[in-house]
């Protein structure tokens, strides 16, 4: 029996325009939480298309559940999937919609009402969708995902215009699934949230993997990095000179200087700020973070 | 396949789509048929393109479904805007890809929503059939129109053979809707074409060359409601409609089984 979740072996989606997916490598082992990152147009979306057989690749294979993606049949109804955020029929209500659904993969509809309270419509299930707000329909998408109360649960932007509290509820809900064995595999831009609760990371950059491996293995590959701002933004270049001079990695984002160096370099970089005659306001060494790490790895300073 | 049919049905069941397709049929049916009645003395004709149909056609077994033929069109018509609707909405809504997640089988979701809209269909008819059928017995009788032949075995028999002319086109009208949603993927585009072409076109091409009418699709499947017409005989409608239905279900299917799912 696998043990891999989801494992792809050198799968491309090549269009007239170039490849939307290029030769990508990436294993997921069952029964973790497995982040999906990179830039918009990196491949994502195209990459979980595949996965679930909506597109068909052009090159190399990949495996869910131990099952080949030209079967898609042998194993969707152990799959739960939102892609691209929500879509159902804006006339019928939230519980009606689920139960097209429901009816269609042979679920219990019993089990509708249940999944309406966990994600907590309760009380707006009768409600048509088109009245829905973004986070309710948010909410919806994720109850129809788990309608198979899969093994595998695959999430393209789960959080997208949920509030904090929301995002804070998916965050657990994921982490509950993991525990009792459910592998998710989920994309998303708030890296922040996907650094708390994933395990795994997988990487796009412009179609290729540009990383796949567990999340400490991906951070220990990192820098760590000193943030400095100073009192004069001007001054901010003359900071980036310093660290080059001193053979470092440097550049300014949003106001704020990101040097890659260890933290005892804090101090050297103090001094020769002081000698050279600028006022520092800001210097924190940082460990290297999915964001930092993000932006180093997929070039995305946007 | 049963799950994609119970499936489609929750969404055709729903009260504005059914109850808006029905009502719009009626209203045609109802018309049709009080026109053929109320105008029967009427020089200006009491029947589609001003043709006159009088007492002894009526008086005879097939009358009691004479308007409900004649409405057959129209009721093929609504099923082309309904079937079209109903697939290209897929495209529209994104909702195609959680059927095919939850039902990878293309062709048993082509398949299932076709039987579960044949359903909708055969329904609306069956309805739209009794109201004709009523309202020309209710209005005969001030018509003049002797109803002794309608109920009748050879009365029976033509009600039948109607009725399963008029399902036959309203069905392969249905057809050719979802055939447009498939290829064009959006209800708007479906059905404008779709209606443009069998009102309009196709007429203007009639008009131009009347022998063209013997070769649209339109046309056929109108007379095959008819159970054939002065200028297209039933068998040549049904065989050349069965033949551009088969053929645009071929070309849909393939396309649908085998294209990305991109939206």
């Amino acid at each position: 029996m696998t043990t891999m979740a989801i494992s792809v072996k050198d799968l491309s989606k090549k269009y007239d325009s170039g490849f939307a997916v290029s030769h990508a490598n990436f294993e997921v082992p069952l029964g973790t939480i497995c982040g999906f990152v990179g830039p918009n147009g990196a491949g994502k979306t195209t990459t979980i298309r595949m996965l679930l057989g909506l597109i068909s690749p052009t090159g190399g294979t990949a495996e869910v559940l131990g099952q080949s993606i030209q079967h898609p049949d042998k194993y969707l109804s152990q799959v739960g999937a939102m892609i691209e955020g929500p879509a159902f029929y804006p006339a019928l209500s939230g519980a009606e919609n689920l139960k097209v659904l429901a009816t269609l993969g042979g679920f219990p509809i019993e089990r509708v009402d249940e999944l309406i309270r966990a994600v907590g419509l309760e009380g707006r299930g009768g409600s048509k969708y088109k009245t829905y707000s973004l986070g309710m329909k948010q909410r919806l998408g994720i109850a129809a995902a788990l309608l198979p109360n899969p093994k595998v649960l695959i999430l393209d932007e789960p959080t997208n215009g949920l509030d904090p509290e929301g995002i804070q509820e998916v965050r657990d809900l994921l982490k509950r699934l993991a525990s009792q064995g459910t592998t998710v595999f989920v994309s998303s831009h708030l890296l922040s949230e996907l650094e708390l609760i994933s395990e795994y990371i997988v990487m796009l950059r412009k179609g290729e993997v540009v990383f796949a491996g567990t999340m400490q293995d991906l951070l220990l590959e990192q820098q760590p990095v000193i943030l400095v701002k100073t009192e004069k933004d001007t001054d901010l270049q003359k900071i980036i000179d310093i660290a080059h001079n001193d053979g470092h990695q440097a550049q300014i984002r949003s106001g704020v200087a990101h040097i890659e160096g260890p933290a005892e370099w804090a101090g050297t970089l103090n001094r020769q700020a002081f000698e050279a005659g600028i006022i520092l306001t800001q210097l924190a060494p940082q460990l290297p973070n999915l964001e930092e790490t993000f932006f180093e790895m997929t070039g995305d300073r946007s | 396949m049963i799950r994609v049919i119970f499936a489609e049905w929750r969404k055709l069941r729903r009260p504005t789509l059914f109850f808006g397709t029905l009502g719009a049929a009626l209203f045609f049916t109802g018309l049709t048929t009080t026109f053929l009645y109320l105008m029967i003395d009427s020089q200006d004709g009491n029947s589609d393109r001003g043709r006159q149909v009088g007492r002894e056609i009526l008086n005879l077994a097939g009358g009691s479904v004479y308007g409900f033929s004649s409405v057959g069109g129209l009721l093929g018509i609504i099923a082309l805007c309904v079937f079209a609707a109903q697939t290209a909405q897929e495209y529209t809504y994104g909702t195609l890809r959680n059927l095919l997640v939850r039902q990878p089988g293309r062709i048993r979701i082509l398949y299932g929503k076709l039987a579960a809209m044949k359903i909708f269909a055969l329904i609306l008819v069956l309805i739209t059939a009794i109201v004709s059928i009523s309202l020309s017995y209710y209005l005969s009788d001030r018509a003049k129109v002797t109803t002794d032949l309608w109920f009748t075995s050879a009365g029976y028999h033509a009600i039948a053979q109607t009725l399963l002319n008029v399902t036959i086109s309203v069905i392969y009208f249905g057809i050719v809707g979802m055939i447009l949603g498939l290829l064009l993927r959006s209800p708007i585009s479906a059905i404008s074409i779709g209606v443009l072409w069998l009102l309009i076109i196709e007429n203007l091409l009639g008009a131009v060359k009347p022998t063209f009418l013997k070769w649209m699709p339109g046309n056929q499947l109108a007379t095959i409601a008819q159970g054939g017409s002065s200028t297209v005989s039933y068998s040549h409608a049904l065989t050349l409609g069965s033949l551009y239905v088969f053929i645009g279900a071929i070309i849909a299917t393939a396309l649908f089984t085998r294209r990305d799912v991109g939206n």
